[in-house]
C-alpha cells in the first residue's frame, strides 16, 4: 500500500508556530529554531504506548498502542466512560488591566462585557477583512480574562493581539501561561470521574461553559471549565505543568477513564459538527458563511467595534455570502478534505469538502464543506467526487451525533 | 505506445514450466501486499505489517469480478479513520472473486489480514511476475529494515 491521503491535521505542519515574531517567540520561551516541542505529558504518553506524531509544532500522541482511534473514539461516548486528552499544545492566554474587556471586544466578536464571572463563550478573532484568524474560548475569570486558542495559530494570534495593543491607549496586558498544561476529560462519565478528584467543587452546580479555580487531585491552582470538543459532557482542566503528570495519572487510575489521542479527537469533533481551524474555517472564511454568526451578539453587531466588523456585518445584513459551510452525509465511501462537491446530477461543481471521515459512531461517511448558494437547504441532494466515482450525498444538520452537553443545574 | 505493445505481448498465454513448489506459496511485494498462489489463482491482500501501520480500518474499496488488474497498478484502497491508502497489485490478471465480507466488516483486515481478510482472487496472466516478488524470509527482512 502507499499512503495516498493523510488528514492534514496529522501531516507535518512545519510550525507556523515557530515562525513567530520576536515578541511572540519570547512569550513562548522558545527559540525560533524549528525544533519540535513536547508537552509536560510527553513521558507519560510514551509510557502509555502513545504513537507520537508532529502536530502544530508539538510531538503529540495520535493514538495509543493497545487502543487505537476507533476504540478511543467509542470509549469517549460510552456510558460511564470518559477519555483523557492532552491538549497542552493549545495556547492559554491571560489578559489583565482595567481596560481588558474593552480591549478584548476589539479583538473578539463576542459579548465579553456580558460574561458573568466564571463563564466563558466561544469567540472569533478576525482579520480586517472579516476572515477568521482563530476561534477560541474566552472566559471571565473575575480579575482577568482567560482565553484558550488553537495550537497552530497561537503565535499568529499573539502577534495580532500585540499589534492591536500597541494601538490601544487603555490599560491591558497579555501573558502567555507557559507554565500551565491543559487536559480535556470528556464523556458521559467525565463528571462522576472528575468529582472524585475535586472534593471542593460541586460539579452538578457547574453549568456548561462555566469555570472555577480549584484543587484537582490535591493540586492547587487548577482551572476547571465545563467545555470541550467532542459533543459530550466534559471538562478542560488547566494544571500547573510541574503537577500535570500526577493529575493525569490520578485521572487514568479511575475505573472508566482511558487516554485518547488526536486521531479520536478529530473524529469526535467532526461527528459533533465542530470546526477545525485551518480546514473548516480560516482567514478566507467570514463568520456568516462559516455558520458562526451566532458568536456575534446583537450588541456587538450594533457597536461594530471588533476588527473586521465592516465586511462581517455587511455579509450578515445583506446576506451577501455566496457559499456556506454545511454538513454532508455521503453514501458509499468516505470523502476527505478537498473532495469536489457537485449538483445531484454531477454536472455542476458546487462546493468542496473541508473535513470528512467514516463516522465511527454512525457507521457511515460524514463530512463538512462549503457549498454554493442554491444548495444550502437541509436534505438538498448533491454528489461528491471520489476518484472516478460520483457518490450520492445530501446536506445534513449538524451535529451528526446527538449533542450531550450538560443541561444543569 | 511501445510499452503497450510489450504489455499485450506479456499478456498472451505464456508456456512456462511452473515448479511444483510454486503451486501453494505466498509471495510479497515491497509495498506490503501479498499474493497467495494456488495454480493460476493468486489471492491478494495486504500484510499484517501493513494493517498494523494503517491502524483501525473502516473502509475497503475493491474492484469487481471481471475487472483487470495490472502488476504495480492500484486496484483499490483501504481507509482508516484518518487516512486513505492505495493498494497495488503484485500480479496482472483478471479478478475472479471479491471478498464481499469486507464491506460489512472492514475491521477484519486488522485481525486477519493474511487470512480471512483477503481482498480479491485473480487469475494470473503471467505467472512469471511472481519471480519479481519476495518470499516470506526476504519480506520479513524488508519489514525489519523498514521499521
Amino acid at each position: 500500500f502507499v499512503l495516498s491521503y493523510q488528514e492534514p491535521m496529522l501531516a507535518s505542519t512545519g510550525s507556523t508556530l515557530l515562525r513567530a515574531s520576536n515578541i511572540a517567540a519570547r512569550a513562548l520561551g522558545a527559540a525560533a529554531s524549528g525544533a519540535v516541542e513536547r508537552t509536560a505529558l510527553f513521558d507519560l504518553h510514551n509510557e502509555l504506548g502513545g504513537k507520537m506524531v508532529e502536530f502544530a509544532g508539538y510531538e503529540m500522541p495520535v493514538l495509543y498502542d493497545g487502543l487505537g482511534v476507533l476504540k478511543e473514539h467509542h470509549h469517549c461516548r460510552g456510558e460511564g466512560c470518559s477519555s483523557l486528552f492532552d491538549v497542552s499544545h493549545m495556547g492559554q492566554l491571560r489578559f489583565d488591566g482595567a481596560d481588558r474587556v474593552a480591549f478584548m471586544e476589539r479583538v473578539l466578536v463576542g459579548d465579553i462585557a456580558g460574561l458573568e464571572p466564571g463563564t466563558g463563550r466561544l469567540s472569533l478573532i478576525l482579520n480586517e477583512n472579516g476572515g477568521i484568524i482563530d476561534d477560541c474560548v474566552a472566559s471571565n475569570a473575575g480579575d482577568h480574562l482567560y482565553v484558550v486558542v488553537n495550537a497552530g495559530n497561537k503565535a499568529e494570534d499573539m502577534e495580532h493581539i500585540r499589534a492591536l495593543m500597541s494601538e490601544f491607549s487603555g490599560d491591558v496586558s497579555m501573558s502567555y501561561l507557559e507554565d500551565r498544561s491543559l487536559v480535556a476529560l470528556q464523556g458521559p462519565g467525565a463528571a462522576a470521574h472528575l468529582q472524585t478528584l475535586t472534593p471542593s467543587l460541586n460539579l452538578p452546580q457547574l453549568s456548561f461553559m462555566s469555570g472555577e479555580r480549584t484543587t484537582v487531585a490535591g493540586v492547587n491552582d487548577c482551572i476547571v471549565t465545563r467545555c470541550g470538543y467532542t459533543g459530550e459532557d466534559g471538562f478542560e482542566i488547566s494544571i500547573p505543568s510541574e503537577n500535570v503528570t500526577d493529575v493525569a495519572r490520578a485521572m487514568l487510575a479511575i475505573d472508566g477513564v482511558q487516554p485518547a489521542g488526536l486521531g479520536a479527537r478529530d473524529s469526535l469533533r467532526l461527528e459533533a459538527g465542530l470546526c477545525l481551524h485551518g480546514h473548516d474555517i480560516d482567514q478566507t472564511t467570514l463568520p456568516m458563511e462559516a455558520g458562526l454568526a451566532w458568536t456575534i451578539a446583537k450588541r456587538r453587531r450594533e457597536d461594530a467595534g471588533f476588527v473586521g466588523a465592516g465586511p462581517t456585518l455587511e455579509q450578515i445584513t445583506n446576506k451577501s455570502f455566496n457559499r456556506k459551510r454545511v454538513g454532508l452525509v455521503v453514501e458509499g465511501a468516505p470523502v476527505r478534505e478537498g473532495a469536489e462537491v457537485y449538483s445531484e446530477d454531477g454536472e455542476t461543481r458546487v462546493g468542496t469538502v473541508t473535513s470528512g471521515t467514516l463516522s465511527p459512531t454512525l457507521g457511515h461517511p460524514v463530512a463538512m464543506g462549503y457549498v454554493d448558494r442554491g444548495y444550502f437547504k437541509i436534505n438538498k441532494k448533491l454528489s461528491v467526487k471520489r476518484g472516478k466515482r460520483m457518490l450520492p450525498a445530501k446536506v445534513a444538520r449538524m451535529p451528526f451525533t446527538e449533542a450531550r452537553y450538560y443541561q444543569g443545574p | 505506445m511501445l510499452a503497450n505493445v510489450v504489455r499485450i505481448a506479456a499478456r498472451a498465454p505464456v508456456t512456462r514450466f511452473a515448479p511444483v513448489a510454486r503451486a501453494m506459496s505466498t509471495k510479497f511485494a515491497p509495498s506490503h501486499e501479498y499474493a497467495k498462489v494456488d495454480g493460476k489463482i493468486a489471492t491478494l491482500g495486504i500484510t499484517d505489517f501493513a494493517q498494523a501501520a494503517l491502524g483501525d480500518i473502516v473502509f475497503v474499496d475493491l474492484p469487481e469480478v471481471g475487472d483487470d488488474v495490472e502488476k504495480g497498478e492500484g486496484f483499490g484502497s483501504v481507509e482508516s479513520v484518518k487516512a486513505a491508502s492505495d493498494v497495488y497489485s503484485p500480479v496482472s490478471g483478471v479478478v475472479t472473486e471479491v471478498n464481499d465480507v469486507l464491506s460489512d466488516t472492514p475491521g477484519m483486515v486488522n485481525t486477519e489480514a493474511e487470512d480471512g481478510a483477503w481482498f480479491i482472487k485473480v487469475e494470473m496472466s503471467d505467472e512469471g511476475e511472481l519471480d519479481d516478488l519476495m518470499d516470506a524470509d526476504a519480506y520479513t527482512k524488508h519489514c525489519d529494515e523498514s521499521s
